[in-house]
């Protein structure tokens, strides 16, 4: 019986394939072709082919003062996740390369923090940013996005960890190596890759977050998530700009989301996945 | 074998994670079992005393409660049913040979990336608004009325906009999951002379088991707490249609001021997260064994 897939039934399932990943992609593209018209054109009706001007993308720009919750959100998301890995590094170091018996107990534990549902601590969260002057801080949204990921970052570091190979380190041992040199040029280096994984994960999730950040800014601090959250109602001649705005919102996401695929099966699955 | 390194240590580097979330876990846990039973609200912060469960039974006694409650559970059931089966199909179908694969995987996994309020606000504006929405332009052209999603089935509306966001997810883990499938073991099987139904009950879902559990696990964690999607399509509308647990809470604690009731949802929302866990472990955590 041969394997070779036979011709016919590669055209019939590309064919299949790509009118699935297009549906799926559908909403994303019509969000962008309408991006790419002016707004008179969007509120004439349903077209495909958009003028592919730029005006709408400047409109956003210029008028809603959209650097705000951008940068807002650029400055949370990589100041959590660089938080959260100042944390993170040196717990899942000290659990992948000295292991005791409790360390699967202590990463079951922070698993199950994430089991808690936001909700139920809603309010004494939101009272405790309140009275503290965090309400609307920066500093504040970035400090409860740490909490919240830590525990992905953490088990993800973890599995990285786990996978270099501690025999090299004998080795270079074995050549006269220091521990400092060891670690150095050494250990980091297969290391890196792991964190940079990590990183990048984490810079998703925290930019994508919807509820705390929603719930604990108002104005200043309001991220993007804010931001485009309070388009929910229509407001006149508003389609085309949305659609920038929101293309704008999600493009670097999306890219980055592209590129780091596997690590995103291996940390939200907390390497139960791999 | 192990770095070099004590025992002291260690425990050194693992405190400021461990502390970090202990106090993350314990101090707004224990504040809301201390306001659930206090008399408080922003209205009016001088009332203060104990409440009793005084706060419970007004939580409870809300006409938007148990709708909450069922629909928190319908929209974890629903996105579950889509995502892990759809997914399924999905990975069977990006598991076979054909052109473009790369790409097809880029286009099919973006709608997880897109942050929910676009998510939700593309949906609202871009496809089920009656005017000029895509889909009121499809039933058009079909010369049926367009059907008006967010206003007469607002639940299932969310329920589709959540789904479309977790669907890359499943599909991706268990595609991952699909490809540690040796083929050796399908050819075998299909030597034997199992057909493709066969092949597919009796070899890839057991084997998709595991992954199978880990989707409903983590996704389940994430469904409780839907919030953005609600706040921005139908605002918990009409009525309490589209309410879920958070949203209501959301609603009372904090818009209707009222940090007691919304204190006591949340231990509410708690009580019912661990029900939902303690439910699933015991109808799938037996996969996690593998």
């Amino acid at each position: 019986m041969a394997h070779a897939a036979s011709t016919q039934r590669k055209i019939g399932m590309t064919i299949l394939a790509w009118v699935v990943a297009l549906l799926l992609f559908f909403p994303i593209l019509y969000t962008l072709i309408t991006s790419l018209k002016t707004e008179g054109e969007a509120a004439a009706g349903f077209s495909l082919i958009p003028s592919f001007t730029l005006e709408s993308y400047r409109d956003v720009l210029a008028l809603r003062d959209y650097f705000r919750p951008f940068s807002n959100s650029v400055i949370i998301s990589v100041g959590s996740t660089l938080l959260a890995l100042v944390l993170a590094v040196p717990a899942a170091w000290a659990m992948a390369f000295t292991p005791t018996p409790r360390t699967r107990d202590v990463l079951m534990w922070m698993l199950s923090t994430k089991m808690m549902p936001a909700a139920g601590v809603l309010v004494p969260m939101y009272l405790i940013f309140l009275y503290t002057g965090l309400l609307d801080t920066l500093f504040g949204l970035t400090l409860i996005l740490t909490l919240v990921n830590l525990p992905i970052v953490v088990w993800m570091l973890y599995t990285y960890f786990k996978e270099i190979p501690v025999d090299i380190l004998e080795a270079a041992r074995m050549d006269g190596a220091t521990l400092g040199k060891e670690l150095v040029y050494v250990l980091l280096p297969m290391a890196v890759p792991g964190i940079a994984s990590t990183l990048l994960l984490n810079v998703i999730l925290a930019w994508n977050e919807a509820f705390w950040t929603l719930r604990l800014s108002t104005t200043n601090a309001a991220p993007l998530t804010a931001f485009i959250a309070s388009f929910s109602a229509p407001q006149g001649q508003f389609l085309a700009k949305l659609s920038a705005a929101s293309i704008l919102a999600i493009l670097p996401i999306v890219l980055l989301g592209w590129f780091s695929q596997r690590q995103l099966v291996r940390g939200l699955t907390f390497g139960a996945v791999k | 074998m192990a770095i070099r390194q004590s025992r002291g240590l260690a425990r050194l580097m693992m405190m400021p994670s461990v502390l970090a979330l202990l106090v993350w876990m314990i101090v707004p846990l224990a504040l809301t079992i201390w306001y659930a039973v206090q008399r408080y609200r922003l209205t009016n912060p001088a009332i203060t005393g104990f409440a009793g469960i005084n706060n419970f039974s007004f939580f409870v006694t809300d006409p938007a409660f148990w709708p909450a409650i069922v629909n928190t559970l319908l929209i974890v059931a629903g996105v579950l049913v889509i995502t892990v089966g759809l997914g399924i199909l999905l990975a069977l179908l990006l598991d076979q040979p054909i052109w473009g694969q790369g790409l097809v995987r880029i286009l099919m996994i973006s709608p997880f990336f897109v942050m929910p309020p676009v998510a939700a606000v593309v949906w609202k504006h871009e496809l089920m608004n009656t005017q000029w929405g895509v889909f009121a332009e499809i039933a058009r052209f079909f010369g049926q009325t367009p059907i008006n999603w967010l206003g007469s089935y607002p639940l299932f509306s969310v329920i589709l906009i959540v789904a479309w966001q977790w669907l890359p997810f499943a599909t991706l883990i268990l595609l991952t999951a699909l490809q540690s499938l040796s083929e050796e073991q399908k050819d075998a099987a299909e030597m034997d002379g199992a057909n493709g139904l066969n092949r597919f009950w009796y070899i890839i879902l057991p084997h998709l088991a595991r992954a199978i559990t880990v989707v409903i696990l983590i996704e389940t964690i994430y469904l409780l707490g839907v919030y953005a999607e609600i706040q921005i399509t139908t605002g918990g509308g009409p009525g309490f249609s589209s309410t879920n647990l958070p949203f209501l809470i959301y609603n009372t604690g904090v818009l209707g001021g009222n940090i007691g009731a919304g204190a006591a949802g949340g231990l509410i929302a708690v009580v019912l997260a661990n029900g939902v866990a303690i439910f699933l472990m015991r109808a799938v955590g037996k996969n996690l064994d593998a």
